[in-house]
């Protein structure tokens, strides 16, 4: 195997670990040499690797599909395992934790936690009183709303949007794209037998649906292309007509 | 000492702890699920292409059934697995995905009328009855005698983990995430429980429960090329395997698969070539009709993989900076159908390689190449999950060899286990946990906790000159490179005592960094020596195993040998101080399957070293189905006469199919 010799590049990251008493928040710089079809996650783990084994960041997929390693790339969030190397011709990439979340220790945040939270406030699941006899055919779904619903549950909850949202800086307790996209995506869903109303009652408030500013900077950073904008509009036309 | 009681303990938050979770959970178990990352994040949600169920909705699955389904799975293991397990998972299959449908898994859905497929690299119209409109469609995936493979576009896995997950949320499972389990608590023959480091905080913590089941997944990580998430590292095997007294099964049996995309090693799904994608040579050849005329592109998998590398031996690779590789050509879908069902696939090819499958002709091929993708063997259990050995262990998926693979898994049929067994372990698992009070002196907790405590201090005291993530990369590149898809005896004795090495080394390391909590290197330092005993047992069952039989291929003993292998391999490591693994051997029944060994249906004839007791099982089978037949019995009947199996709950009951009383 031989190639041409990579260019050097640059990867700043902030370090900084909370629960360390003499740790402050400081950039260290990386300097190594590019590799072709190079990505944060290979470049991360080659410094891990080779020069500094204290570096902590979050990786599992290693794909774009489990939602591990978001983070912010050059002031951008976005996930380091879909980030190229090649498409920073200057060099230098700059890494911070996402806001919004707490911070474990350097890249690493806590997303888990704050997605199980959201998903318990929007009751994140199907409600029916229904008992299926899962031995019997299942019930019939208009193949386009299956398909509609499934558009909504591409989400991976990789707190992209969260980290992008101007209104999550001004409200703490903002439940963010990824929880309003949730909603829509239940009140698709025919197993659901959630009426509007009962929406209303999880998210009807300036902590949900009427608290978005309608910057849309969470559809600009998506990495799975949902249509945010779409289905916060819709979903806020269809809750404010209740009242 | 921080201990934290429970009934039941489900270590891995993938899809098949959590089903297991939820059924322990909703027989009013107060069941806690410890996971190393978020449960939505965990390596189930890469599953693409689908889950194996055999519905028989849409027209090119009309016909399909359970008996279907056991034979295409018991063929694909090539006699290895276990034949009661078989029949209970493909019962249970139907059921476990109209449950998920409950759940809201928006599965693809059977369209009314006619649409244009690719078969054998032809256009072809298939036109579904108004009927079956809205109910759960299928796709082909290889090996199967029908489409059976149903999906939700190619996200399959993740949108089944997230109706999973937001289910366990639902009955309030208590979900602790970042936690990671070290070591098992275990006194004489029984479990009780695991002692488990917070990857935040560094703290140890004990748990203490009436049962506790293992489902971390596989080890696809002691390879260095390989489809499976940084996390697949094996701990939860090798912690059961430290007990001492649990076994693991079948470990040199591993799959790889043969379409990940070069270099990155992403899987590109085999719905690929299910919808119709072929592969190509370095001529643009389509070569795998030349070697399995039949099966073409969709043999099994481990057949495939086998014939991609022996066409590149043949000097028909296409090279790369990375080494030569083979082109999957999906192109031909077209780029309507690649947009709606391959979506993911066309994003890492655009993504992580600049290509867009569905441009037209060489700019659209994806380079690819077969690398370790899935792990047959794992923890040894009896069919309702409990560790042979172990009293109060259970294991389930990918983590467990219960043993429903054998020798080669079939593409589809890995995340429909995970559910499947969550829900047939997960009542198991749950009814132990209801009949067993344990008790035990704290003393033997805080023994266990110390015991693990102490080992981390002595990793930190290390004084050594080697490199832990040297040593890591080391054993990846040489089960690469020994233990990989063509293996013979001299590589296979050179990789067990390499790795044996390497195991002794990971005590003459330094790790730089004494802190107890954000520390990767401390992390990797009690890591990999566990991922190195895993190593060791794929690696010595291998070499021992003087056979080739379905994944694992011996170029050195070509035929697959009834007479003396139809066995399952059990590695056990007696001593902590052991520096290999103890083999024995567990002999499979013929006189009891209900489909005794025969020929595989690949390749030449002749490559089997029959057992006396097959053709003897053959005939009764046979008589038994005529005799009954004759006297007007169904095949549920004939079924139970030939080999009778159990299962919990309802999953007995028969499955509705559209047109079949």
């Amino acid at each position: 195997m031989s190639y041409e010799k990579g260019r050097e590049i640059t990867i700043s990251v902030l370090k900084f670990n909370p629960r360390s008493a003499v740790s402050k928040p400081h950039f260290v710089d990386y300097k190594l040499e590019e590799t072709p079809g190079m990505t944060l996650f290979i470049a991360l783990m080659y410094i891990r690797e080779n020069l500094d084994p204290d570096l902590s960041f979050d990786f599992v997929c290693r794909a774009g599909i489990c939602g591990s390693c978001g983070m912010v790339v050059n002031g951008k969030p976005a996930l380091g395992c879909r980030t190229l190397i090649a498409n920073y011709p200057e060099g230098k990439l700059e890494l911070m934790p996402m806001p919004a979340f707490e911070l474990i220790k350097d890249l690493s945040i806590n997303t888990g936690k704050w997605m199980d939270d959201m998903s318990v406030r929007v009751e994140s699941w199907i409600h029916t009183n229904e008992v299926v006899d899962i031995a019997k055919l299942e019930e019939k779904v208009d193949p386009d709303i299956a398909d509609e619903t499934f558009e909504l549950d591409r989400c991976i909850e990789c707190g992209i949007c969260v980290a992008s949202c101007g209104t999550k800086l001004m409200r703490p307790d903002f439940v963010g794209p990824v929880g309003l996209n949730r909603v829509a995506r239940f009140e698709i869903d025919p197993h659901d037998n959630r009426t509007a109303e009962d929406f209303y009652e999880l998210v009807g408030d300036d902590d949900g649906i009427f608290g978005c500013m309608s910057l849309l900077a969470c559809e600009d950073h998506c990495p799975k292309h949902l249509p945010l904008q779409n289905k916060i509009a819709y979903l806020r036309r269809k809750l404010v007509a209740l009242r | 000492m921080k201990i934290n009681y429970c009934d039941a303990l489900v270590i891995g938050g993938g899809l098949a702890g959590l089903r297991a979770a939820v059924a322990a959970q909703t027989k009013g178990l107060n069941t806690v699920v410890l996971s190393l990352v978020p449960v939505k994040r965990s390596h189930s949600a890469a599953a693409q292409g689908g889950m194996q169920a055999s519905l028989g909705n849409s027209k090119m699955s009309q016909g399909d059934n359970e008996d279907l389904h056991f034979a295409d799975t018991v063929k694909g293991s090539d006699w290895g697995c276990d034949q009661d397990v078989a029949r209970m998972f493909v019962n249970t299959a139907p059921k476990a995905i109209r449950e998920l449908a409950g759940w809201g898994v928006p599965w693809t859905r059977v369209r009314e009328g006619s649409r244009e497929a690719v078969i054998n690299a032809k256009k072809t119209t298939i036109t579904e009855d108004a009927n079956v409109h809205g109910l759960i469609t299928s796709r082909d995936f290889g090996g199967t005698k029908k489409w059976r493979t149903c999906y939700t576009a190619d996200a399959t896995g993740h949108t089944m983990l997230f109706g999973v997950a937001n289910e366990a949320l639902k009955h309030k499972v208590d979900i602790r995430d970042r936690k990671e389990a070290i070591s098992l608590i275990h006194e004489g023959e029984k479990c009780y429980g695991a002692i488990v480091r917070d990857l935040i905080t560094g703290e140890l913590e004990a748990y203490v429960a009436k049962g506790t089941c293992i489902a971390t997944g596989g080890y696809g990580r002691v390879f260095k090329q390989t489809t499976n998430a940084v996390i697949c590292e094996g701990i939860g095997a090798a912690i059961a395997l430290e007990t001492g007294i649990a076994t693991l099964g079948n470990m040199e049996a591993v799959q790889f698969h043969p379409t990940p995309i070069v270099p990155s090693g992403i899987l590109l799904t085999e719905g690929c070539r299910g919808d119709g994608g072929i592969l190509r040579d370095v001529d643009g050849h389509r070569f795998m009709p030349d070697y399995e005329p039949e099966k073409k592109e969709l043999a099994s998998r481990d057949v495939v993989s086998r014939r991609m590398i022996e066409h590149i031996r043949n000097g028909k690779g296409v090279p790369s900076p990375y080494g030569d590789h083979i082109w999957l050509d999906i192109s031909i879908l077209g780029r309507e159908h690649i947009e709606k069902n391959l979506r993911d696939v066309q994003e890492i090819c655009q993504i992580f390689n600049g290509i867009d499958p569905a441009d037209e002709g060489k700019k659209g091929w994806a380079p690819v190449l077969p690398m370790q993708h899935y792990s047959m063997g794992g923890i040894r259990t009896k069919p309702t999950g409990e560790s042979q050995k172990l009293a109060g262990l259970f294991a389930c998926g990918e983590a467990s060899c219960w043993d429903m693979h054998g020798f080669n898994r079939l593409g589809g049929n890995s995340v429909s286990e995970t559910v499947v067994a969550g829900m047939i372990i997960g009542n198991y698992f749950a009814d132990y946990c209801l009949a067993n009070d344990i008790s035990i002196p704290t003393a033997t907790v805080q023994k266990a906790l110390d015991a693990q405590d102490t080992y981390l201090d002595e990793i930190l005291a290390y004084e050594g000159s080697e490199d832990i993530f040297k040593i890591k990369n080391r054993m990846q590149n040489l089960m690469d490179s020994n233990v990989g898809i063509f293996r013979d005896g001299p590589k296979l004795t050179a990789a067990v005592e390499e790795l044996e090495e390497l195991l002794k080394k990971t005590k003459q390391i330094t790790v730089k960094s004494k802190e107890r909590c954000g520390n990767p290197e401390l992390e990797e330092a009690y890591r990999v020596p566990k991922m190195l005993k895993v190593a060791l047992c794929v690696a010595k069952g291998g070499r021992e195993r003087t056979e080739s039989r379905g994944a694992h291929y011996r170029e050195d003993f070509l035929k697959r040998d009834d007479a003396n292998w139809l066995n399952r391999t059990l590695t056990s490591w007696p001593d902590a101080s052991d520096t290999q693994p103890t083999i024995t051997y567990e002999e499979l029944d013929i006189m009891a399957m209900e489909m005794p060994p025969a020929f595989r249906g690949y390749g030449a004839k002749g490559m089997i070293i029959e057992h006396d007791l097959s053709a003897k099982r053959q005939a009764e089978v046979d008589e038994i189905t005529e005799k009954m037949e004759a006297e007007g019995k169904d095949r549920f009947e004939v079924q139970a006469a030939l080999m009778n199996y159990d299962l919990p709950m309802n999953y007995k009951d028969k499955n509705e199919r559209v047109g079949v009383k």
